[in-house]
């Protein structure tokens, strides 16, 4: 029994804990299933810390789940990359759950139902924890389900009409997403024989098969992640759920797939890659960045601002792809590529704390005046200053206002946008920006507007303001440890490189 | 020709038959029964490609792949029913479109 706590087990365990946490809350009776979800989401956000802290060693793991070694068994593999995407849904979880806890057990009319937030939150854990860990193709497939599922699952928890027909919605696009990209997979089988993603980036040769397969792993991939023009699907599931679910729904559910774009992008597509394939995931970025903050401006109601704001700061996330796909023979050359990558990380970390807190503090607005409209804010820095600070704080790094994470992020973009030479991203970087700003402030303003009178107030838990407050000052705060985190991420082979397009033998264009 | 060549043309087809139904139908059910169809196409691509890699027997690991897919599948498809029947029973609703956006 001893040889299931060792070290080398630890990727297994990160993906196992969660799943028996949720079996667990499952079959608990539904007044017990809160305290138990919280143990098992602060033991999973251990077992990340843990991850952290062996990878910040020097080392990275690699697990054989059940001594079956790839090609015909399951790996996981906790690198750099997996390890600093793990924590981040580990800290984030961690808060959103004590939100939860309070939330559920305190303010909820039907506490029945919402006690099934527990097991579906464990197994969107789980299933996450899955995709960041996961070195096959056919078992990204699983994880991806299991979360899509688990999210949807989520998203209509309220049991409410419009948040029932916003998660059909969610889901045939979930499912669409998913069907294309095992078509993609199939396909690569098809040509490769194996699934084991660095075997099958080994065995890859360019051709109309796999640049059909690639497409399709791509946009399915891209569907989930709601890139811009695939988002239709996100203002309305994510604007209608409870506020802890529209948190985890905005910050971790979409990094999970960006997460598998990333990797794929840079450990497998790059035989078929073309200079014009990263400027077209640049061109849908900065096209999302202003169609998302030109959106989140004219909304009337609170949670689709911050919905649509989701939709523009993914589009950050894209620009990262034209700076690092590169013809062949240049990569060498390219001193940015180190730019990118740390900027496209603190994006996706600071987003994750940033848009959290957000949701969790809106959150609380809404209950205590009962309706989401963006007049609800009124006057809400004198009665509520704490959840007030947390949007305003969260605001500042969705910006990207110095010394937030989310300042990090966008100067790094921006230094490698120069560099590069690929001058036609500066005005969306700022010109989004701008638009941000433009609609922070108009929530700030009317926070900070005074009215003759006083509306009633449901009371506020005062944990509840604390847990958004928390997440907040983590997305400034994120932009401290940044050494550490690049650290962290120097395990990982990719970190850092630029792709190389047709490398393998395959044609090279200009 | 080969059958297995027949099966993945087939295949094909199914799968684009249903991406066209799923943006083209605004029925719940229909919706439904479209990701279904493009779920078919997937899973007779792999039986497909287990016929062409076949020796002695069929190659058994895209045999796995379609097992556990449609075992995903199906869970999948149920949910989205459910969801759609409760739709249904609390505002009368069975298409998408119109005043929930």
């Amino acid at each position: 029994m001893s040889s299931l706590w060792e070290i080398g087990n630890l990727p297994a365990w990160l993906v196992v804990l969660p799943i028996i946490g949720g079996v667990v809350t499952f079959l608990l009776p539904a007044g017990r299933r809160a305290n138990v979800g919280l143990v098992f989401a602060v033991l999973s956000a251990i077992l990340a810390l843990v991850a952290g802290v062996i990878i910040a060693g020097g080392e990275s793991l690699r697990h054989a789940l059940g001594g079956w070694s790839a090609p015909l068994g399951i790996g996981l593999e906790l690198d750099g990359l997996a390890a600093v995407f793990i924590l981040m849904t580990a800290l984030v979880g961690v808060v959103v759950s004590v939100y939860a806890r309070i939330y559920f057990c305190v303010l909820v009319a039907d506490p029945q139902r919402a006690s099934l937030f527990w097991p579906l939150w464990l197994l969107l854990l789980a299933g996450l924890n899955g995709m960041y860990l996961a070195e096959d193709l056919f078992n990204l497939y699983v994880v991806i389900e299991v979360v899509g599922i688990a999210a949807v699952a989520l998203a209509v928890l309220s049991g409410k009409t419009p948040a029932l027909i916003a998660g059909l919605r969610y889901l045939s696009a979930a499912i669409v997403g998913s069907m294309a990209y095992l078509m993609g997979v199939a396909l690569i089988y098809g040509a490769t024989g194996v699934l084991d993603i660095g075997m099958a980036a080994a065995a890859v040769e360019n051709g109309p098969t796999l640049r059909v397969a690639f497409a399709l792993i791509l946009v399915g991939l891209m569907v989930k992640t709601a890139v811009f023009p695939l988002h239709f699907w996100l203002p309305p599931a994510h604007s209608s759920a409870e506020p802890p679910v529209s948190a985890i729904l905005s910050a971790l559910v979409l990094k999970g797939t960006f997460y598998i774009i990333l990797r794929l992008w840079v450990e497998l597509f790059g035989v078929s890659l073309t200079f014009a394939a990263g400027q077209l995931m640049g061109a849908l970025g900065a096209i999302a960045v202003i169609w998302g903050s030109l959106q989140a401006l004219r909304q009337q109601r609170l949670k689709l601002v911050i919905a649509h704001s989701t939709v523009a700061q993914i589009g950050y996330l894209l620009l990262f792809f034209p700076l690092i796909t590169l013809p062949l023979g240049m990569a060498a050359e390219a001193d940015w590529t180190l730019f990118a990558w740390t900027g496209m990380i603190y994006q996706v970390l600071s987003h994750a704390f940033a848009k959290a807190a957000f949701f969790l503090a809106v959150g609380v607005v809404v209950i205590a005046v009962g309706n989401d409209s963006k007049d609800s804010l009124l006057n809400m820095v004198g009665r509520l200053p704490m959840a007030t600070f947390a949007i305003g704080l969260a605001g500042v790094s969705l910006i990207g206002l110095p010394p937030s994470g989310g300042f990090l992020a966008k100067w790094m973009l921006l230094k490698a946008v120069f560099a590069s030479g690929q001058w036609w991203w500066i005005p969306f970087i700022l010109v989004g920006s701008l638009l941000t700003a433009g609609y922070v402030f108009m929530l700030l303003r009317l926070a900070f507007a005074p009215v003759r009178k006083e509306q009633a107030m449901n009371p506020i838990p005062r944990g509840l303001q604390m847990c958004a407050l928390v997440l907040a000052i983590a997305a400034i705060v994120i932009a401290l440890p940044a050494e550490w985190i690049v650290g962290l991420l120097e395990g990982t082979s990719a970190f850092g490189d630029a792709v190389e397009m047709g490398a393998q033998g395959g044609e090279v264009l200009p | 020709m080969e059958t297995y060549e027949l099966y993945a043309m087939a295949s094909v087809g199914l799968f684009t038959i249903g991406l066209a139904a799923v943006f083209l139908c605004r029925h719940f059910f229909k919706k439904i029964i479209a990701t279904k169809i493009i779920g078919a196409g997937v899973f007779l691509l792999l039986v497909s490609i287990a016929e062409r890699d076949a020796e002695l027997f069929a190659d058994p690991v895209p045999h796995a792949m379609v097992i556990t897919g449609i075992v995903v599948a199906v869970s999948a498809a149920a949910f989205a029913l459910a969801l759609a029947r409760r739709i249904r029973l609390q505002s009368g609703r069975s298409e998408f479109g119109g005043s929930e956006e």
